[in-house]
């Protein structure tokens, strides 16, 4: 059971006073320290002003398993920039003075683990950062090990479900989260050319068909309007990754705003 | 204490599952089936079938009496280098070949570093008629030519990967987000002990088959089944799995690791985990692995393309921290030194891999009534080059 204390943090989080709005939303993930190294904030206040709803940073990591070249690339830029764990807590010491939206930050659980679990969200709750995507942190070690740490610091923990995951384990991801499921839109590493077929129309009928309790934000294969409007019919809002990278990789930083309202 | 894996796939605290949600339905479909299949009768009794008449199983255990002899102990070599294709690889892909048609799997993905477990998987692969993708480093492609013609032989598609160092730890990325994009029709045969339960597990058991050998080969010879010492080199760590495997909780039977030193555990090229690594997660286990403070994986480096790999499997991470096994981190210029004086005082030219196990002697003292047993992993035809580059011949 939460004390109430925690309980006031929960609600209090951004992402889900973001999630209760009447819209759908536009979340993008891009890579923190790239193109360059101290891009970062910048980007994340242009994603805000363009009226992005929800931005996820991406903390880059050597080897990321679930990331396709798009993501790969702008990683391994990244890190060859100088990018790390701490530097970028570094970069967003002041984020809360010039941005309000909910701020997500994704990444793989190695350089979160050598960080120190708790230092980790420690220092992210100080930032106020509202919430942690790490794909390879498993439900059950989460549930287990550090659960209570993600409560103790007021974080949302967003697991994600695909096309393969069963019923009765939405039921347990829908149980153990408290903010939204992030619907991987096809069986796919990021940047796959998804294109929604039969099989993600089946698959988005399905899940809302369950009524979960979180509301769910589709990833992976969104790229322009035209996948996002089709995305969002049923889902509470989409994520964009790939194809904002592509975008910064070929425009820079300047340009957010067009890339933005490309989408809505 | 059990060194084996406990029903999560952890040894002590390494192991587990550290994976994307969209690889949780492949490996939870692999664990909820793998120790059933592998107890069926019909599975077991094709599965030793093929060991014996195609595999060419047992290997000798060979008494190797000039090193014996020059080193002052007793030397047995466990005879892996003549299964068919050359190292002991071939015994756990025949396994999971038979695992893979079980799950009804039509397409099957591997990775591989010195391409041993290339030729194995594509080899079993042709044997049964079945679909092979091997994934290689861009890097071992050039270093292991020999091997990557074989694997186009076989009939399999050796698909070179970029990212990153261009070894065998990109090769593993890259086989597993194949298996992300192809989750229902694929199976991903996995070449050591590593990677996210019930890899580690089921790798050890269909390796096991050495260390079952050992014991009723050496009751014959020596009149016990318990040698004083195993002794085999880490990469990932299977054959050494293997050659342990029975003897894990016998406490009178030491175990001995060698991994690969590289150019020095002191110099930034190197692929000693044990020295140099600290626990983190990498292809999803917990175990021990080289990295930055940072937690970024770094490239490790060895000679030999098949220990090239900056992690161990948790079977060894937990033996390494238990203090259960003894690691041994040998340099490229003693394991080409050891590899070449075993080729010309018992006549067998040894896989680079396999010579850093010979070179142990330079670095411990035995009795002289020591049983040991040494796993000869592979034999050295695909290194050939090296070796003529290394000592000009
Ligand atoms: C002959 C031989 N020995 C050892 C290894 C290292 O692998 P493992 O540690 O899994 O036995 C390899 C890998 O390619 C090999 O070919």
């Amino acid at each position: 059971m939460l004390n109430s204390f925690q309980h006031l943090q929960n609600t209090m989080n951004r992402i889900n006073q973001k999630l209760k709005e009447d819209k759908k939303l536009l979340s993008i993930y891009f890579t923190a320290g790239y193109p360059d190294l101290n891009d970062t904030v910048q980007v994340i206040q242009d994603l805000e002003k363009s009226g992005v709803d929800m931005v996820e940073i991406g903390l880059p990591f050597s080897d990321p398993l679930a990331d396709g070249p798009t993501i790969q690339e702008s990683s391994t830029t990244a890190l060859h920039n100088g990018m790390h764990t701490e530097l970028l807590f570094e970069q967003l010491k002041d984020i809360r003075k010039t941005v309000q939206i909910p701020l997500i930050v994704m990444g793989y659980f190695n350089p979160m683990l050598q960080y120190g679990v708790e230092a980790f969200c420690k220092k992210c709750h100080e930032i106020g950062v509202d919430g942690i995507i790490m794909p390879d942190l498993p439900l059950d070690v989460y549930q287990n090990e550090y659960q209570a740490i993600y409560k103790k610091y007021g974080l949302v923990n967003v697991f994600l479900i695909t096309p393969q995951t069963s019923d009765a384990r939405i039921r347990e991801i829908d149980e153990a989260s408290d903010g939204f499921i992030y619907m991987v839109s096809s069986a796919s590493t990021t940047g796959a050319k998804a294109g929604f077929g039969d099989t993600q129309e089946a698959y988005f009928n399905r899940i809302s068909e369950m009524n979960l309790k979180n509301p769910q934000v589709v990833g992976f294969g969104i790229s322009n309007a035209e996948t996002f409007a089709h995305a969002t019919q049923n889902a509470k809002g989409a994520i964009i990754g790939s194809a904002f990278i592509k975008h910064l990789t070929s425009h820079g930083v300047g340009k957010i705003d067009e890339f933005v309202s490309s989408i809505r | 204490m059990t060194y084996h894996a406990n029903e999560k796939g952890y040894y002590g605290e390494f192991g587990g599952a550290f994976i994307p949600e969209m690889l949780y339905p492949n490996c939870e479909e692999l664990r909820s089936n793998y120790l059933r299949i592998m107890a069926e009768p019909s599975f077991q009794e094709e599965f030793h079938q093929l060991l014996k008449d195609y595999v060419g199983r047992p290997t000798p255990l060979y008494f190797a009496e000039r090193l014996s002899e020059k080193y002052q102990t007793k030397i047995y070599l466990k005879r892996e280098d003549l299964c068919h294709t050359g190292a002991h690889k071939v015994n756990n892909t025949i396994g999971q070949i038979l695992m893979a048609k079980k799950l009804g799997k039509n397409r099957i993905i591997a990775e591989t570093g010195a391409g041993q477990h290339g030729v194995a998987t594509a080899t079993v692969c042709a044997l049964m008629g079945i679909q092979c993708v091997v994934y290689m480093g861009e890097i071992d492609i050039a270093r292991q030519a020999p091997n990557v013609a074989r694997m186009k032989m076989l009939g399999a598609e050796v698909r070179s990967a970029l990212s990153g160092s261009r070894t065998l730890k990109d090769a593993t990325n890259e086989a597993i987000r194949d298996w992300i994009n192809n989750p229902v029709d694929t199976h991903y045969i996995i070449g050591s002990v590593v990677g996210p339960h019930p890899y580690p597990d089921m790798v050890a058991r269909f390796q096991s088959v050495i260390s079952e050998e050992i014991k009723w080969q050496l009751k014959e010879k020596e009149g016990r089944e318990n040698p004083d010492y195993v002794v085999a080199c880490v990469g990932g760590g299977s054959n050494a799995a293997g050659t342990y495997y029975h003897y894990l909780d016998k406490p009178e039977v030491g175990i001995i690791a060698v991994e690969a030193a590289g150019k020095g555990i002191d110099t930034t090229e190197s692929a000693a985990t044990s020295a140099l690594g600290k626990v983190g997660i990498i292809h999803g286990s917990k175990s021990l692995l080289m990295q930055t403070p940072d937690g970024q994986i770094t490239e490790p480096y060895s000679i030999s393309a098949g220990l090239d790999y900056p992690g161990v499997g948790p079977m060894h991470a937990h033996l390494f921290t238990s203090g259960r096994g003894e690691f041994i981190s040998v340099t490229d210029d003693e394991a080409m030194t050891a590899g070449l004086e075993i080729s010309q005082m018992e006549g067998i030219i040894p896989a680079i891999e396999t010579s850093h196990a010979f070179a142990i002697f330079d670095h411990r003292k035995f009795e002289k009534e020591d049983v040991i047993v040494i796993n000869l992993s592979g034999r050295g035809d695909k290194d050939l080059q090296t070796y003529i580059d290394y000592f000009k011949l």
